[in-house]
This record gives C-alpha cells, sequence and structure tokens, in this order.
C-alpha cells in the first residue's frame, strides 16, 4: 500500500509525519505546478471550484509516481468540499486508475469515529501508537504555524528583501525533516535563529492587511498566488484569520483543544449573517469585524470562483466595510488567474491603504463611507 | 384593508408557493406575487447582486424589487433545510441577509428559518413565527398551517399527474383544465428535463425551453412528475447520500428516467457558476456514459443567454434523437 493525500499548503508535512511514524509508504505529490493544475482541469467538472482541480491534480501526479490508495477527508454539506471525494473517484473511475480511497468523513458524535478511519490505514498498529503519531503530527502543524506567524510579521520589515522567504523555505524542509520531538524543536529553535538574524527596520509602520475567506484558498500559496509573499514584498504585515493548526483542531479534533478557533470569529458574524451558510461563509464576515476592532488597515478576502458560501459572504462585506470603515477587496481566483493582473490590483489596493493611513494620521478620518475596492 | 405579503415569483416559489399562499390566505393575509420575469426585472437584479451569484439568484434580487414598493411584508424565508440532514444551497442558507444587506428601503422582511435537518416539526414552528405579524392566536395558525399542508398535497397531486409546477400553480389558481389543457398525452417523443424548478419553470430565464420543446411535439417529464419515494430510492444509488435536496432530485429523477424506455434523451440545465449543478450533472453525465444508450444534452444558461443558441442546440439534439431512431 502506498498512500497519497492532497495538498493544501504545508498540511503535508503533518500527513507525512503522521503515515511515517507508523511506518506506512507515503508517496507526497510533487508541489502544486502549472502541470497539475492542468491534469487536474482537464478532468474535473468546468464549473467545480478549483481546490477540486488542484486535489485531482495531486492525485494524477501522485499516481504516475506509484500511489495506489488515496486519503481524503469529507463532509456533510453544505459546502460542496463534502463530496469532492465521490467525484474524484468517478472521475479516476473513468480514467481507468485503479485507486484505493479512504475518505475522513468528520466524526458526527465523537472523536473516535476518526480514530477509527485512522485505524483502516494504520491495520495492526497499537492505538498508543496511532495517537502519539496524531500528537506528533500536531506539533508539527503548530511549529509550522509558529514560524509563519514571525514570517509574516519580518517580510515587511527586512532591509534586504526575499531573505524571509529564503529561510521560511529552508524551516520548512528542517521541520519536514524532524523524526521526533527533540529534533522538531531544534528546527524550530534553529529557524527562529536564522530569523532573527535578518536584518530589519523595526521603526516601520507597515500597513496591516488582514486575510480571509475561503480556507483552501487561503493556505495553498499556489492557489492564492503567493499573496502573502506579494503583500510582504509590497511592505504590508499580513495576517490570516486562520491557521492550519487552528482549522486541524476546529475539523479533525472538534475543537477538543482550547486554543483560538472559528468560533470567535462565528460570535462576531451577526447581524450581517445570522445563519451558518456553509464553508467559511460566516468565519469570513466575523474574521473582518474582528480584524476591524483590531485596527488593521484592510481586509483581503481570498475565494475560488463559484465558492458558493463565499458568495454569500461577498455579497455582505461592502456593508460591514461601510459600519466599520474598513476597506475590503476582494480576490476571486481559478485556473485562469495570472500572478502579473493579481499583483497589479493588489498594488493598487495596498496604494490606497498607504494613502488613508497618511490622511488618518493627519486627523481627516471618514467613517460611514463605502470603502469596498472594486479593482 | 388586509395585510399585503409579497412573494417574488422565483426560487421556492416553484416548489412550495401553494403552501405559502395558503397560510398567509388562511389567515386573512392578501398575498402578492411578483410579475412575470422580464428583462427589466432580470437587469435590475443583475445589477444589485455581486457579480458572483448565480442567475437564479440575482433573478430573485430583481423580483424582490419588483415587490417591495407594493407590499407591507416581504415573505424571504431562510431555507436551510426541508428534510433530514440535507441543505437546500449555501446562497439559500444566507439569503435573507444577501437582500437585506443588497437592497435598500425594504419593507420589513419575514425571515423565518426553516430547518427540518433534525426535527421535521421545525416546520410548524417556523409557519407560527410567520404568522405571527398577523395574529397570535395559536389555533389559528395551527388552522393556517394545515390549510397550507393541505394545498401543498394538492399541487404535488397536479404534478404527478403530469402537469408541471408552473402549470400546477395556475391551474390552482384559474384551472388550465377548463381550457381543455391535458399534459400527460403521449408524443412521439419524450424528453427528461433535469435542473432546478427555478431555472427551466421561468419562461423568460429558460428562454422558453419547455414551450420550444411542446412545439416541436415532444412531451417533457421532470424530477416533479415522479414521487419522492422513487427520487430517494434511486439517488441511494450513490455510494454516499447527497447533501443537497433539490441535487439529490435531479441525480434521483436522471437515474430513474435513463432507465426507461419511453425516454428518448435527457436535457441537463444548470446555470452558470451553480455549485451543486457542477457535481450532479458530473455525475449524471458519467454514469449515462457508462451505459452509452440515452443521448444527454447539456444547457447552461446565464444572463447573457441568446435564444438563437439554445434553439439552435435543441433542434441539432432532437435531429439527432430521429436519425438514432432511423438508424436502428
Amino acid at each position: 500500500m502506498k498512500v497519497t493525500f492532497p495538498h493544501m499548503g504545508s498540511m503535508y508535512i503533518c500527513l507525512k509525519a503522521l503515515l511515517q511514524y507508523l511506518d506506512i509508504d507515503v508517496v507526497v505529490p510533487p508541489m502544486p505546478s502549472k502541470r497539475t493544475l492542468t491534469l487536474g482541469t482537464q478532468h474535473s467538472p468546468e464549473f467545480a471550484c478549483l481546490p477540486l482541480k488542484i486535489n485531482m491534480g495531486n492525485f494524477i501526479e501522485a499516481y504516475e509516481q506509484g500511489a495506489d490508495t488515496i486519503i481524503m477527508a469529507g463532509g456533510v454539506g453544505p459546502c460542496r468540499f463534502g463530496y469532492y471525494a465521490q467525484v474524484q473517484r468517478e472521475i479516476l473511475h473513468d480514467l481507468g486508475y485503479n485507486m484505493q480511497m479512504i475518505i475522513l468523513e468528520p466524526p458526527q458524535k465523537h472523536i473516535s469515529e476518526l480514530i477509527v478511519k485512522i485505524r483502516q490505514i494504520t491495520g495492526e498498529r497499537s492505538w498508543l501508537d496511532i495517537i502519539r503519531a496524531i500528537r506528533f503530527a500536531w506539533y508539527k502543524a503548530r511549529a509550522v504555524d509558529e514560524v509563519e506567524r514571525i514570517i509574516h510579521r519580518v517580510r515587511p520589515r527586512e532591509l534586504e528583501p526575499g531573505r524571509a522567504d529564503e529561510v521560511f523555505k529552508k524551516a520548512l524542509g528542517w521541520i519536514d525533516g524532524a523524526e521526533n520531538k527533540k529534533q522538531l524543536d531544534d528546527a524550530v529553535k534553529k529557524a527562529k535563529c536564522s530569523l532573527v538574524r535578518i536584518p530589519v527596520d523595526n521603526s516601520r509602520n507597515p500597513v496591516r492587511i488582514g486575510i480571509v475567506g475561503e480556507i483552501y484558498v487561503m493556505l495553498e500559496p499556489f492557489a492564492n498566488l503567493e499573496i502573502e509573499r506579494h503583500l510582504g514584498r509590497l511592505g504590508v504585515e499580513v495576517e490570516r484569520s486562520i491557521y492550519l493548526s487552528e482549522w486541524i483542531n476546529d475539523h479533525l479534533f472538534m475543537g477538543l483543544l482550547r486554543i483560538k478557533g472559528s468560533k470567535a470569529a462565528r460570535e462576531y458574524a451577526p447581524p450581517y449573517v445570522n445563519h451558518f451558510v456553509g464553508g467559511h461563509g460566516q468565519e469570513t464576515i466575523g474574521s473582518t469585524v474582528l480584524f476591524a476592532r483590531e485596527r488593521y488597515d484592510g481586509v483581503i478576502q481570498v475565494q475560488p470562483f463559484t465558492c458558493m458560501p463565499e458568495i454569500v459572504a461577498e455579497s455582505i462585506l461592502p456593508t460591514v466595510s461601510r459600519d466599520y470603515g474598513i476597506p475590503t477587496f476582494c480576490l476571486i481566483v481559478d485556473e485562469h488567474s495570472g500572478d502579473a493582473g493579481v499583483l497589479t490590483r493588489l498594488e493598487a489596493f495596498v496604494d490606497l491603504l498607504q494613502r488613508k493611513k497618511e490622511t488618518v494620521a493627519e486627523g481627516a478620518e471618514k467613517k460611514g463611507v463605502l470603502q469596498c475596492a472594486d479593482i | 384593508m388586509p395585510l399585503r405579503i409579497g412573494i417574488p415569483r422565483a426560487l421556492l416559489y416553484y416548489y412550495y408557493y401553494p403552501m405559502w399562499k395558503g397560510f398567509f390566505k388562511a389567515l386573512g393575509a392578501e398575498v402578492v406575487v411578483s410579475s412575470r420575469t422580464t428583462k427589466d426585472i432580470l437587469d435590475k437584479g443583475v445589477k444589485q447582486a455581486v457579480d458572483e451569484a448565480c442567475l437564479p439568484v440575482k433573478l430573485f434580487f430583481g423580483h424582490v424589487l419588483d415587490l417591495k414598493d407594493k407590499v407591507d411584508y416581504l415573505f424571504v424565508p431562510r431555507m436551510v433545510s426541508v428534510e433530514h440532514k440535507a441543505y437546500i444551497c449555501p446562497k439559500f442558507l444566507g439569503l435573507p441577509d444577501m437582500v437585506r444587506h443588497n437592497i435598500a428601503d425594504l419593507p420589513p422582511v419575514i425571515d423565518v428559518t426553516v430547518n427540518m435537518s433534525r426535527n421535521e416539526k421545525n416546520l410548524y414552528r417556523a409557519f407560527a413565527e410567520a404568522g405571527k405579524v398577523l395574529t397570535a392566536n395559536p389555533l389559528a395558525l395551527r388552522k393556517a398551517y394545515k390549510a397550507g399542508l393541505k394545498e401543498q398535497e394538492r399541487f404535488e397531486r397536479f404534478n404527478q399527474l403530469g402537469f408541471l409546477p408552473h402549470e400546477s400553480i395556475e391551474q390552482m389558481e384559474e384551472g388550465l383544465a377548463a381550457r381543455n389543457f391535458s399534459p400527460g398525452q403521449p408524443q412521439n417523443m419524450t424528453i427528461a428535463l433535469i435542473g432546478h424548478g427555478y431555472n427551466i419553470f421561468d419562461t423568460y430565464i429558460s428562454m422558453n425551453l419547455i414551450g420550444k420543446l411542446r412545439d416541436m411535439g415532444i412531451r417533457v417529464v421532470t424530477a416533479d412528475n415522479l414521487t419522492g419515494d422513487i427520487i430517494e430510492e434511486r439517488s441511494n444509488e450513490l455510494p454516499k447520500r447527497l447533501f443537497w435536496t433539490l441535487g439529490k432530485r435531479m441525480i434521483g429523477s436522471a437515474f430513474h428516467y435513463m432507465r426507461l424506455d419511453s425516454i428518448d434523451g435527457i436535457i441537463h440545465v444548470a446555470s452558470f457558476g451553480c455549485g451543486p449543478d457542477s457535481f450532479t450533472g458530473e455525475i449524471i453525465e458519467r454514469h449515462l456514459r457508462r451505459r452509452g444508450n440515452l443521448p444527454l444534452l447539456n444547457l447552461t444558461i446565464d444572463e447573457h443567454s441568446g435564444e438563437a443558441g439554445i434553439v439552435t442546440r435543441l433542434e441539432a439534439f432532437v435531429d439527432m434523437i430521429q436519425w438514432r431512431r432511423a438508424a436502428q
């Protein structure tokens, strides 16, 4: 059995750790590339959302490298993600790829449902080992997020643009390569030391932008055209509304661990969105309110084209923008997105924010004006 | 003067209007429906909605705009779920919020939540909540609720007789049967039309697809002509139960019709960018292709659809079915 899984940002680091800890053969699909997307788009339904297409490409590329079993997550709707695995299985079947799919449906009642599914993959391993493996994977998720948070702070302040990204790339490698908790701690320490050594200008007062929106596009740099890196280069300090470890805790551990999760964001969604709308629609609105309260300079919503929950959020975002006086900008991505166009739009938005920041500093604040940038 | 309650002629109007009307009428309100879709209504809706919203949602906005100055209350229920563990669509879950934040100067909106996912009794609760603006008398509410259910049952009986939902509604309002209308007549060709009711029964946005097929001498059947049991049974052939009620109707009816010899072809109508349709359409297409005995036409409609293009494709499809027959 050679197991593979779809990519979502740095999630591969955790999944690989989890499976290798249990001595299971893993095929990590090649990082998403133009080829992945082309392969995926070719075989997927035209109006399916972008994550499905990239996943499809991952599976095909993993199959080429010898994978025969896919681990995929499920769901209970109403977001389409819950039915991804079913459609993907039909497509793989018609392509003649003989791959087994193990679908981890979110635990409905108890976390044990998830463990039972993992058992299906792990076979004879003891429960203790499995729990240890999950814990180790969780530590890796936390480690990646810890480093990423620092990167977000360093990027807009570094004196030589690009240094932080170099370190980040290396740090991901160190974390990925760690075989036990001790090595992992060392990797994080090493990453932190390298980051501290990057020369920065702490007197800068960068524009701060919060990123909200659909989880996959937020976490996968290939899907969001590396928006965080681009913004960092433009001198913007970026904060994301959700990190991988929080998502894992919310969705796979059912919020068992007491860390910041999407619940806080949902509480701020009313009166704008009064009901759960599937996916992260409510969180998008709630996080925007939170960012506004923390006096961020702007919010960018990212979503894949035709994403249903985000469309609901998008149509309500202008009201939030007006009420809180926070400029918002919506970036919709699909297989046709090109980075030059996106970069121009980001530059325009950042210019607007910078100007606003300067005028506000002079004491000419405007509230109650719609500031939703339609660029 | 009775209170006027406005119901937009869009989205779930084609599924639940008789129930809503029966309920409000029994409570002594006057029910006002928006005008039939016109270019003007659609254009206004398109202007108010975000670009990415699908055609039926944009159209709903248009109908709300058409109604808003004519009524005392606007009925925009939040239809979360109408059956156990299945949803309608995320956009329906957020519909009252989208309407409220995109259209200015609205009359009060009755936005009760209908969520039968966990408990079917929630339906009565939703109606009781909606009726609060008219009466506080629980007995009257219960009676009106029963009246609404009765109307809905009548509506579904008409549908199973072979009427299409928009005809059944007309039938119940004015009486088509009196005008010698019988939908179930055998024709030399029968086509199953698979699509959301709010797309295929709106004569403007579907570009009178049903009328055009009938003019060619074709009988049209839809998911609405089937009982819920058949749809449930057929859609259960999928390895995982579909969690969209309307998607399940489409899958169930397509799986049922593709087994009938009396069906000559299937037309799948989707609106551009519809989330669930992108999946249900794909599954239907793949299953049909594996069987390989029934032609399928996939039509995507949006606000720019040109009528000539649709006519050409319909004609080509029908011609192809006829050639297939001649060749056999």
